[in-house]
């Protein structure tokens, strides 16, 4: 299911290497998302700090995958280079086989609005906002002022829907701040959804809520990955929240450990 | 979309932002006050002049003059007929004015103009300016006394009637009041000052008697307007702090004219006249030096007229139809009259230096109070740094929710231009409030303070005159959004930078 009309869009996208480093048994085509070799370092002073040496993931359509390390390992960095918000120095990021880290930012800024959702540990949303209103964001990213205007209704039905959806129906107006920490990431959990992505890239998303919330964000995951085939990539550090997943990949020390599936 | 949402939000809740536009406010309503005021002041001034010089002056180098009115218009007609709406002869002449005033001869410098009446009142606002056609009205507006003359009669040299009673009973009582002064005890005479009349004034044997000269019942031939400022002196009213003018002469009293003949050489002539009417144009430099005589009595007596009886006149007030022609007249008024006797100006022109220090004044002090102005945009500037330190993390949300960097790049500037309009909106009602009320505001200042800001004496304007320029209000206000967008871009610029990553690293 190539996305032909996305990347035709951008004038300098092109077909991405032969992917020989994936395992055999997932065939090529339902590949969603993969990386290749990548590899980032940061800079400290003089110090160039390697944070990935080389990782290869595929990660198949509909796939809950579950990334865990120890602090540093460089989860969220793999997290934030699938998701474009950051490049890689060496190796290649692809979306059903074709490179997409190379596309020009507008490009790369619109997939993070239409594939990509994204949900984080401190939640990020907007203090200024109402719940309502920080759900709409992507869609108001997304479309020009008059388009939005002209498809409000729709917009504000799926926003309302979706919120309803994870329990929030009735705290629409409310400001992030008058929420609890499980409302605050089940609203960015609507967020991420509401442009329709097709892949939820969730940072440590229960690793700030207590034992009972973070289950009940991990079913509502559970639940979306279910009911909409979305393709879900968690990182966290707790091994008991990354055994729901489908899959487990261990990161240390930038490489890649092990892959475990899920009982 | 979500550029304006975010935009009128942090309108909303950073309240730190609007603090640094009450600088732009305060610079923009400043600008607004002082244009307006300087606008005023330099309006009715200009007013004043134009009122009392006309468009353009044709003029001879030589206070003699040249003769033949009638060849002069034509000339005039046939260089610029169909701009040309009225002309006026004059003869302009310096004199000197002699009046007795309380035992004192007072003595003033003046320029004498001859003019004629009809025609110059249509070159110039004359009318306007004399006390006949004023009716006088307390403060609250009330008249207390109707003009003595409607506007739509010309100004003929007559003697109104109050006036002509007032100099017939004067006439009348002379030969009493001179008996009177001249038997009136020293000590009695001097009635302000009762207690110095115990000790004995020391000179009141040597006080000249008041020669109270022959008056006839009828004015003279030489009639006159006179300056109100020659013939009056200002004076602070004990009770009401007001400032009044004390009026040392009224029409119907004479005064001795002394000047010059045009002949070679030049001997000095002195006659008698009767003051018609006192004018007050506003201009002090006009009301304490011109002295309006009737032109025919001013060219025969400096002996004006030639022998063949054409008369001889040193200028021609001209009024154009249309002032914007102006220029134009000029030239063609030059080219048809040399250069070697005669000079063509207009009244700006003739007023050139005056008019040209109130425009350097005022440009100077549009510069500096932009500076004022471009001053509130770095502490923009600093404030807005701040709020994109402050919103760092937003920023990478943004970025990750798809939001483009030129996006977040427009947050930020439409922030920077809704506050810059926010400011100049609210500085440009302050200033028109302040403006509008700028008479109130100066009564109030000078009764909390005790110190007049505005001392009539000194500008000799009634109240504080304002103009408001519509176009001035209008580039004020665009100046000051201008500013606080380009104070507004540097921080967005870095805002549309940042990072994604680093930004959501920000805790």
């Amino acid at each position: 299911m190539a996305r032909p009309e996305l990347l035709s869009a951008c004038p300098t996208a092109r077909p991405g290497p032969a992917t020989s480093a994936f395992d055999e048994t997932q065939p090529q085509a339902k590949t969603h998302i993969s990386a290749v070799a990548v590899e980032r370092a940061y800079r400290k002073g003089e110090h160039k700090i390697p944070v990935l040496r080389g990782v290869d993931i595929a990660v198949r359509k509909g796939e809950f995958v579950s990334i865990i390390g120890q602090s540093g390992s460089g989860k969220s960095t793999l997290l934030h280079l699938l998701g474009l918000l950051d490049a890689p120095d060496v190796g290649e990021v692809a979306l059903y086989g074709e490179r997409i880290d190379d596309l020009p930012a507008r490009a790369r800024d619109q997939l993070r609005n239409r594939v990509f959702g994204f949900i984080f540990q401190f939640y990020h949303l907007l203090p200024e906002l109402s719940v309502l209103e920080n759900v709409l964001m992507p869609l108001m990213i997304r479309y020009s002022a008059w388009q939005y205007w002209k498809r409000r209704r729709e917009s504000l039905d799926e926003a309302r829907g979706l919120l309803a959806n994870v329990g929030l129906g009735h705290r629409l107006s409310h400001k992030p701040s008058e929420l609890s920490g499980g409302e605050m990431q089940r609203a960015a959990i609507a967020r991420a959804l509401v442009a329709r992505p097709e892949i939820l890239l969730a940072d440590e998303p229960t690793g700030n809520l207590d034992v009972r919330t973070g289950r009940e964000i991990m079913d509502l995951l559970t639940r979306l990955n279910g009911q909409n085939d979305l393709t879900i990539i968690m990182v966290t550090h707790d091994e008991s929240i990354a055994q729901q997943a489908h899959r487990v990949v261990r990161l240390a020390e930038g490489r890649l450990e092990a892959w475990a599936d899920a009982a | 979309m979500y550029k304006f949402l975010l935009c009128s939000r942090y309108l909303k809740t950073r309240y730190i932002a609007l603090a640094s536009i009450i600088s732009v406010m305060l610079g923009v309503a400043t600008m607004i006050v002082v244009n307006s005021v300087m606008a005023g002041f330099s309006t009715e001034m200009r007013g004043r002049i134009h009122g009392i010089l006309a468009d353009i002056v044709l003029e001879t180098h030589s206070l003699d003059g040249a003769p033949d009115y009638a060849a002069h218009v034509r000339r005039i007609t046939e260089a610029a007929g169909d701009d040309i709406e009225a002309v006026s002869p004059t003869v302009e002449v310096y004199g000197m004015l002699s009046f007795h005033y309380l035992g004192t001869w007072i003595t003033r410098p003046v320029t004498l103009i001859g003019i004629d009446p009809a025609s110059k009142a249509k070159v110039g606002t004359l009318t306007g300016h004399l006390g006949n056609y004023q009716s006088q009205t307390d403060k609250q507006g009330r008249v207390l006394q109707p003009a003595l003359r409607p506007l739509t009669q010309h100004p003929d040299w007559e003697l109104e009637k109050p006036y002509l009673e007032y100099r017939r009973t004067k006439q009348q009582n002379a030969p009493f009041l001179q008996d009177v002064v001249q038997e009136m005890p020293a000590t009695a005479a001097g009635d302000q000052a009762p207690a110095a009349a115990d000790d004995g004034d020391p000179f009141a044997n040597e006080r000249p008697a008041q020669p109270v000269e022959e008056v006839s019942p009828e004015p003279l031939k030489a009639r006159l307007y006179v300056g109100a400022s020659l013939i009056s002196f200002p004076y602070e009213d004990r009770e009401t702090r007001e400032i009044k003018s004390k009026m040392m002469l009224q029409p119907g009293d004479d005064v001795k004219i002394s000047t010059v003949t045009a002949g070679r050489p030049p001997k000095a002539i002195h006659f008698n006249a009767t003051i018609v009417d006192t004018f007050k144009s506003g201009m002090s430099e006009y009301d304490s030096n011109l002295v309006f005589v009737n032109l025919e009595f001013l060219q025969e007596v400096r002996q004006m007229i030639n022998p063949d009886g054409q008369r001889s006149l040193t200028s021609i007030q001209i009024k154009l139809k249309d002032f914007r022609d102006a220029d134009k007249v000029v030239e063609r008024l030059r080219a048809a009259f040399a250069p070697e006797v005669y000079s063509v100006r207009t009244w700006e022109q003739k007023q050139g230096p005056l008019l040209a220090a109130v425009a350097v004044e005022s440009a100077i002090l549009n510069v500096l109070l932009f500076l004022i102005i471009a001053v509130a945009g770095f502490g923009i500037l600093a404030i807005f740094y701040m709020i994109v330190v402050e919103k760092t993390r937003d920023i990478g949300i943004l970025k990750a929710l798809g939001a483009s960097s030129g996006g977040v790049l427009s947050i930020f500037v439409s922030y920077g231009l809704g506050l810059g309009i926010v400011g100049s909106g609210v500085g440009v009602v302050l200033g028109l409030l302040f403006v509008w009320k700028i008479n109130t505001i100066e009564a109030w200042l000078t009764w909390a303070t005790g110190i007049e800001v505005f001392d009539q004496r000194i500008y000799y304007f009634p109240s504080i005159p304002t103009h408001v320029q519509p176009i001035m209000v209008f580039w004020v206000a665009c100046g000051a959004v201008g500013i606080a967008v380009l104070a507004s871009i540097l921080p967005a610029r870095r805002a549309a930078r940042l990072h994604p990553v680093q930004a959501l690293r920000y805790e």
